[in-house]
């Protein structure tokens, strides 16, 4: 932003005057008019010389753009209190976007200036600034730019199956650390343009002397790249994870908790050393800097588990904050910041819900290896099978629809056999028989929070009859029907018993106390993600329906029918 | 803006976050996450200013590679918010 500085008031305001004769002419509407001058005040002031002392330029246009874009992100949140308001948040959050980029745009471009014109430096400081050359050809190129992403992006968005959401947001995630670490790396390589640069010495105030990358810079820029590069290779895992397309089971590295934190440690002294060492010396620790920095993001996540999928999802959405907010410390910009705060807490208060939501403490689902060992001494093989009941479609057909309070409780399963339409259209016809129907979704259901209420919506399910875990659990007593469909862990009452188990002190729904018990399950064999056995399975009122969860519910259509 | 600003800035906006997301209601916890990571691409303004300054090629194709990421990510997060947010919007005229 320090470039501001490099342009005379002289040519901001022949800029500003250009801009706006024509358009008056042209339009000779008020509106043009007004938006014209609107521009002109933009180009006018940020052709203002002004310094602050880290070398960042104050415009107080720009700055006030920025700003406003922050206030619609925070609207755009807000406005997911209620769905109800959600989709003017949404809308919000999109004009904050248009007015940060045209910001930018309008005040870091298209001054086509041939350099030579340029007055030479009214200030030594800017001799760097001044070699930028503006030109409609780099519009065009980032126009295009955009242009391909957004074709991408939309594309994706529009085809992009509900049940596929966890794995679209983790990749999502990932293009959002890769695009912080190119930003640092762009700022890295040329800091005029970002406006970082101060004068060798020791105050940064003699402006005689070469220009480097004030330490302060240094050390976001490193922080930024670290934590981009972090979430990258992160949500790449958590991506390939999510997606099948590597075994979620945790990959556990000898000796891992020790390669984790000592590459930890040497990102922060690689950081230390990039913000004190001379210009000469920063390249080759900015390029360990982020290597080591992908290289931890990979290994923080191999050990996690797909059951703890949830919290690396959430918490990767944090990281992905955080690094945009690094980037807004060393650009100095407060649209980045705010967003940065914004999202690095969503996804901070979203892992905390999701990790109560399992009894379990941060740093254990971050250890990573749940899962793993607990399913090999716990797991059904070693168990003698005990006796279960197995049910048909036309029994549970039948008992549906003698009963008056039937609670579904939906879960990963449901996603994966694509049963909530299925599902919506079996408590249709139970409602019109007159059977209160209602949905019990746990936190953790799925593999990101909210998940299986998207999926629920997504069949057109009211979400009056969507209740979460401490909204409904008391009406298992009253209910006639608890209807399992693809979860298992969640309703597993050893959570609430059996201390040894590795779910023990998890919330889960209180299903024993549902007179009839139906669990749609592929089969006796599985487990839940836990990897532990489930006494809901053999209990006197549980009827199991052992098919694919979608025949299943279809076939009970049918028989209800 | 010196760094103290930028700093209080921060600080404040990790509260009004912390508040405003907690007013989430859970049922749109998925779409938060799509919005968030649709916003947090505002770093699209780091990339634009790389790209802008023709001086230093590298620095230039970086801006222009973070460009396209996440203009990705801008249209991709905030088309599939508004898609999941308008399975919200049907029932309610149920």
């Amino acid at each position: 932003m320090m470039r501001f500085l490099s342009i005379p008031s002289l040519r901001g305001d022949a800029v500003a005057a250009a801009i706006h004769s024509p358009r008056a002419k042209l339009g000779g509407r008020s509106m043009d008019r007004f938006v014209a001058s609107l521009l002109a005040m933009t180009m006018v002031g940020f052709a203002t010389p002004a310094r602050a002392a880290t070398g960042e330029a104050v415009n107080p246009w720009v700055a006030l753009a920025y700003l406003v874009s922050g206030v619609f992100f925070i609207l755009a949140l807000r406005g997911l209190s209620s769905p109800a308001t959600s989709r003017t948040g949404n809308r919000f959050g999109m004009i904050g976007m248009l007015i940060a980029v045209v910001t930018t745009l309008v005040t870091h471009f298209p001054m086509s200036a041939p350099v030579s014109e340029t007055p030479v430096a009214m200030d030594v400081a800017c001799v760097h600034d001044c070699v930028q050359r503006f030109d409609l050809f780099s519009m065009g190129e980032i126009l295009i730019a955009i242009a391909v992403g957004a074709i991408i992006g939309i594309t994706i968005a529009r085809r992009i199956a509900m049940t596929a959401m966890p794995e679209l947001v983790a990749a999502f995630h990932s293009l959002v650390g890769l695009a912080a670490v190119l930003v640092g790396w762009a700022a890295y390589l040329n800091p005029g343009a970002f406006g970082l640069l101060v004068p060798m010495d020791t105050i940064g105030t003699d402006y005689s002397l070469p220009m480097q990358i004030g330490a302060v810079s240094k050390v976001e820029m490193g922080l930024g790249i670290a934590i981009g590069a972090i979430t990258f290779s992160g949500s790449v895992i958590a991506f390939l994870k999510l997606s099948g397309r590597m075994s979620g089971s945790p990959i556990l590295l000898p000796a891992r908790h020790i390669i984790n934190l000592g590459t930890l440690a040497a990102i922060i002294v690689l950081t230390a050393l990039f913000a004190m060492a001379s210009p000469a010396e920063t390249m080759p620790l900015i390029v360990a800097l982020t290597v080591l920095a992908f290289l931890i993001g990979f290994l923080l996540i191999i050990p996690i588990g797909g059951a703890d999928m949830p919290v690396v999802v959430s918490m990767l959405n944090s990281y992905s904050g955080w690094a945009a907010a690094a980037m807004g410390f060393t650009l100095g910009n407060t649209a980045m910041i705010i967003t940065g705060a914004l999202v690095g807490s969503s996804g901070a208060i979203l892992s905390y819900i999701m990790c109560r939501a399992m009894n379990r403490s941060f740093i254990s689902v971050i250890a990573g290896g749940f899962g793993a060992d607990d399913s090999a001494g716990a797991g059904g093989e070693a168990k003698e099978q005990r006796p279960y009941k197995q049910g048909s479609a036309a029994d549970a057909a039948f008992m549906l629809e003698q009963a008056e309070k039937v609670i579904i409780i939906p879960g990963y399963g449901m996603a994966v056999a694509q049963a909530q339409h299925a599902l919506r259209e079996m408590a249709d016809i139970l409602e019109e028989k007159g059977v209160e129907v209602k949905y019990a979704i746990h936190p953790v259901a799925g593999r990101m929070p909210g998940h299986m209420n998207v999926l629920l919506a997504e069949a057109q399910v009211p979400y009056e009859n969507v209740f979460e875990l401490e909204d409904i659990n008391s009406e298992f007593a009253q209910a006639d029907v608890a209807f399992i469909i693809g979860a298992n862990d969640v309703v597993n009452p050893a959570a609430k018993t059996d201390k040894s188990s590795p779910i023990y002190g998890m919330p889960v729904f209180d299903v024993d106390k549902a007179k009839q018990v139906f669990f749609i399950k592929r089969s006796m064999g599985g487990v839940g993600y836990a990897g532990v056995d489930n006494d809901v399975f053999y209990m006197d009122q549980t009827m199991m329906l052992l098919s694919d969860a979608k025949k299943m519910v279809e076939e009970i259509v049918k028989a209800l029918d | 803006m010196d760094f103290i600003s930028i700093l209080s800035i921060f600080v404040l906006a990790c509260f009004v976050g912390y508040y405003v997301v907690w007013s989430v209601t859970p049922a749109l916890h998925t779409p938060l996450m799509a919005v968030t990571n649709a916003i947090s691409s505002v770093i699209i303004v780091g990339a634009l200013i790389a790209a802008a300054a023709a001086d230093v090629p590298g620095a230039k194709w970086l801006g222009l590679l973070g460009i396209v990421l996440a203009s990705v990510n801008i249209f991709g997060g905030f088309a599939v918010t508004a898609r999941m947010l308008a399975m919200y919007k049907k029932k309610e005229k149920k």
